[in-house]
């Protein structure tokens, strides 16, 4: 069977499930009606936000935060992840600050972020960095660390200096595990904005799912949660291109 | 690109030994050898002979415990491009196609993109290899992998080309076949060649002079000069003659490890 065809049926699949059930409810009366959204119904709340300019508004705000949190956070646990793989006493040094830091749910420390940056945009930012950069820090340490020492010896015989072996060896031997990262980093910067958006936020997807709650209106909360999945898998779709793009013709070897 | 005036190698007192203490081993002790330039001497013994040890040392990789040695009068203080190095598993670089690891020494050396171009075409030429120019190491069979490595130490142009059992993963045929090229390569580009081998075979048909390395610790047992002319036939009475003779030499120090 083809794979696309399948993927896409999965998909169908999970929709007609959803109005069949929405649906049935309606005609039944099992529950509420009101609590189980029909694809009809969210795609009206879709249709009004949208002509209003509202979701769009949304959609970028969260999309913006994510952005900057999760740039600022990606280039850092780059630089720092090579570092303290390159630099032993910096990896004896981090290593038990982060191993403690890890486990530590990040939203823990969300009230604290608000406190100290207030309700605006630097407090979301703020906290998309804190929560993505240890778990991407730890991945590229690890995929240097991972890396075959031959591959330096054999460019150190060839002239290499450690500037080149960074950039020309150490950089793109670590580059799949660098992507690797980056794809987890940017998922959890999605998942960790919506709840910093219900709590400290005036605008935001993650606010608009809370608009729904304290609105009773459940299809805008279907809305949001369905548009942070399109979201979320289309990035993700997008950066595995990216990985493919990087990485072309790299079979095992 | 011409070899550096001088490219001979001399070892002086050469040891190596790992750990402290009760536990210390001795890899290598004493050794004393000089390599004259455009010379390919084969270190040959049984493994644990020290014979990869002392590649390492020669390469920069490994820092001898004592002694001294001298590539060209200079003082080896880590690895450098003045010497080449083939390894037994190739160790190309995966993200590079075939012509980027061969450009990659001289992409080092600031030699500009046509330049690089040139030297690569030349070098994969050399070594049979042009179709594949584009291909990635992945996509390449094992023999392919260690012509592009070939490529690669010979492309950067050193004086001194250090090889680690480069053949020693290889099938028997691939092996005969790479063995006749690196002599054909060897006759025309006239490098200074040190090559690692465990197979009697292999030294006597591509060496000038064979150094056989005693076991635990590893020192030169004795040296024999190959006197056969280029272009060597296996089966010829005078090879199989230098075979059993290094034979026989291998075979007491194996027995005497068993001892």
């Amino acid at each position: 069977m083809n794979p696309a065809a399948t993927r896409a049926l999965a998909l169908f699949g999970v929709l007609g499930l959803w109005a069949a059930l929405s649906w049935g409810n309606a005609l039944a009366q099992y529950m509420n009606p009101v609590l189980l959204p029909t694809p009809a119904d969210v795609a009206q709340v879709a249709i009004d936000t949208v002509r209003s300019g509202e979701l769009l508004r949304h959609v970028a705000l969260s999309l913006l935060r994510v952005g900057q949190g999760f740039g600022v956070a990606a280039a850092l646990a780059v630089a720092l992840g090579i570092l303290a793989a390159l630099c032993m006493p910096l990896r004896l040094l981090a290593e038990p600050v982060v191993e403690f830091i890890r486990p530590i749910p990040p939203l823990a420390f969300l009230p604290i972020f608000l406190a100290w940056f207030g309700l605006g945009e630097t407090s979301k930012v703020v906290f998309i960095g804190y929560a993505t950069f240890f778990p991407m820090f730890v991945a590229i340490s690890a995929s240097v660390l991972r890396i075959d020492p031959m591959l330096l010896r054999a460019a150190a015989s060839l002239g290499a200096s450690r500037t080149d072996l960074v950039w020309r060896v150490i950089l793109p031997a670590a580059m799949p595990g660098i992507v690797v990262a980056l794809r987890l980093g940017f998922g959890l910067a999605l998942f960790v904005i919506v709840a910093a958006e219900f709590i400290g936020a005036d605008a935001g997807l993650g606010h608009f799912i809370m608009e729904g709650r304290t609105f009773f209106d459940p299809a805008q909360i279907v809305l949001g949660a369905v548009l942070l999945g399109a979201l979320g898998s289309l990035i993700n779709a997008l950066l595995l291109a990216v990985e493919r793009r990087f990485l072309r013709g790299r079979v095992a070897s | 690109m011409s070899a550096a005036s001088s490219s001979r190698i001399e070892m002086q007192g050469v040891s190596k030994s790992f750990g402290a203490g009760p536990n210390r081993a001795i890899a290598l002790a004493e050794v004393d050898l000089d390599i004259e330039d455009a010379e390919l001497v084969c270190l040959l013994g049984p493994s644990g002979c020290g014979k990869s040890t002392l590649l390492n040392i020669i390469a920069g990789f490994v820092p001898p415990t004592t002694g001294t040695i001298l590539v060209g009068g200079r003082a080896v203080n880590g690895p450098g491009a003045d010497r080449g190095v083939v390894f037994q598993e190739y160790v190309l670089f995966p993200w590079l196609t075939v012509a980027g690891n061969v450009e990659f020494g001289p992409a080092l050396k600031g030699v500009e993109a046509a330049e690089r171009r040139r030297i690569a075409a030349r070098y994969l030429d050399l070594v049979g290899l042009t179709a594949h120019a584009e291909k990635y190491p992945g996509q390449l069979s094992g023999g392919m992998k260690q012509r592009v490595a070939i490529a690669r130490a010979l492309a950067n142009g050193p004086a001194i080309i250090l090889m680690d059992e480069p053949f020693g993963a290889l099938d028997a045929q691939n092996r005969e076949v790479l063995q006749d090229e690196l002599a054909r390569i060897q006759r025309t580009e006239k490098r200074t060649i040190v090559f690692v081998t465990h197979s009697i075979r292999e030294a006597v048909y591509l060496a000038d002079r064979v150094v056989v390395m005693t076991s635990a610790p590893g020192r030169i047992k004795e040296i024999v000069p190959i006197g056969l002319s280029a272009g060597r036939d296996r089966f010829s009475q005078k090879f199989t003659q230098y075979e059993a003779e290094i034979s026989r030499l291998v075979k007491a120090e194996v027995a005497k490890v068993h001892e």
